[in-house]
């Protein structure tokens, strides 16, 4: 067994730098790494590139960056539920890549299976393909897309153990199991972390091998961002 | 003139939801078509951000954060779903394996081109997975208003937004009919009760076919 288990977030996270492209999982609050996100505010680092569906809302997930200005670009599919995010990327402060959400996904599933690129349909004859070959396939046009390049996926599964090896919950699964090894380093943390030969190797959704650093959470908030709910007759 | 309402657009799109079909429905109309879909047939629903065979809403004090739908809402699952990640979830999409997707429109093109996720200088929030959708589904029906607020035509010679997919939209089902793409134009298949063709035609700027009595929509 190879063990990834390390102390807590200051450990999984003590050579992040101004600068550096991270991934993060999840969709809306959804499965989002909040102790990282957290570490990221106390660090103060700056001049970020950040991958990730959404942005968070004002006051929560990447939010909480932004307010910050430590996020100099974002690479995002729906940025919709933060004003904060809105008023920067107006003010031109901050740079704004949107992605179709699938292309989203596969930029990061091709960063993890080793390929440099994908042919897609979505976005052809749009001005997301503005400036990227295209093909025609059996009589229909695809855009070529690039695979993701980052310095960090900071993921967050539900259960972990000793080896890296992750499940994840509901939908909480997202893009987090896309992210890991499609980054130089993936951290991921856990709800619960256990020792290793506990969990069913028939069970794992993410193999340890595509995980560098895993520690266990603290203090998840799990905000819902929707309250949808029906009445009992 | 009487026009359908919202409800009424989802009820008349449920009839095309056939048994065996998995299912994509967008935000807004789109997903008031599953109190409508017919409980005798077998369906199953599919939200993009990682879920097959959604439920309704959970019960107060039931909701999961884990478990959510593409509208960031809480739901719940049937017998039979199954969870998985984005890239699978697209995989779905693009590879064809989902049947049918419906979803709104700001605007329609006579040659199927469709906009939906973009006003430059006023809304400007992202195309989420619409772009990968249109451009993947083989059967997809735009739900939405013939007309904006201001009473313009949604059912246009030339989209004027910035598209999120060019060729895609085969049927549209609007507050005043139903319409079928085709190469020469819309084609009006059915009105919506009590609304004429001299309606219809009034309502859409694009080009607009039709033959003989078009008969109306049963609700």
């Amino acid at each position: 067994m190879i063990r990834k288990t390390v102390s807590g977030v200051e450990d999984a996270m003590v050579d992040v730098q101004d600068g550096m492209t991270f991934m993060l999982g999840g969709f809306g609050l959804c499965g989002i790494p909040e102790n990282m996100i957290a570490q990221l505010v106390r660090i103060g680092v700056k001049n970020l590139t950040c991958i990730s569906n959404n942005a968070g809302v004002d006051d929560f997930g990447l939010g909480l960056l932004l307010k910050k200005h430590q996020i100099k670009k974002m690479i995002s599919s729906y940025v919709g539920e933060n004003e904060e995010f809105e008023r920067q990327m107006l003010s031109g402060e901050l740079d704004v890549e949107l992605t179709p959400q699938g292309t989203l996904a596969e930029k990061c599933r091709a960063a993890q299976a080793g390929f440099p690129a994908f042919y897609t349909p979505a976005g052809y004859g749009t001005e997301v393909a503005i400036g990227k070959e295209t093909r025609e396939f059996n009589g229909k046009m695809y855009v070529l897309e690039d695979a993701f390049r980052a310095d960090f996926a900071f993921v967050k599964a539900w259960k972990g153990d000793e080896a890296g090896n992750l499940i994840f919950k509901g939908t909480a699964r997202n893009f987090n199991s896309c992210m890991c090894g499609a980054a130089k380093i993936t951290v991921a943390e856990v709800e619960e972390l256990v020792p290793a030969g506990e969990l069913d190797p028939n069970q794992i959704h993410v193999p340890g091998i595509f995980v560098q650093r895993i520690f266990q959470g603290k203090n998840y908030e799990k905000r819902i961002e929707q309250r949808t709910v029906r009445k009992r007759n | 003139m009487t026009m359908l309402d919202k409800n009424g657009i989802a009820k008349r799109i449920a009839q095309e939801v056939k048994d065996g079909y998995y299912v994509n429905l967008g935000i807004g109309i789109p997903t008031l078509v599953a109190n409508f879909v017919r409980d005798d047939i077998e369906i199953e629903f599919q939200s993009e951000n990682g879920v097959l065979g959604m439920g309704p809403f959970p019960f107060e004090g039931e909701e999961d954060a884990d478990i959510i739908n593409a509208g960031k809402q809480t739901i719940t699952t049937l017998p039979g779903a199954s969870f998985f990640d984005s890239a699978t979830s697209f995989g779905m999409i693009r590879g064809q394996h989902v049947d049918l997707t419906i979803l709104g429109a700001m605007e329609v093109a006579q040659n199927g081109d469709i906009a939906n996720w973009k006003i430059p200088g006023k809304m400007v929030k992202g195309m989420g997975g619409a772009m990968d959708l249109v451009a993947s589904a083989e059967n997809i029906i735009v739900a939405m208003l013939h007309t904006n607020r201001a009473g313009d035509s949604k059912l246009l010679k030339e989209c004027t937004l910035p598209l999120t997919g060019v060729g895609c939209v085969k049927k549209i089902v609007t507050n005043l009919a139903v319409l079928e793409v085709t190469p020469r134009g819309f084609k009006l298949l059915e009105r919506a009760p009590g609304v004429s063709v001299a309606d219809i035609v009034n309502a859409t700027e694009g080009a607009l076919l039709f033959d003989g009595d078009v008969p109306e929509m049963k609700l």
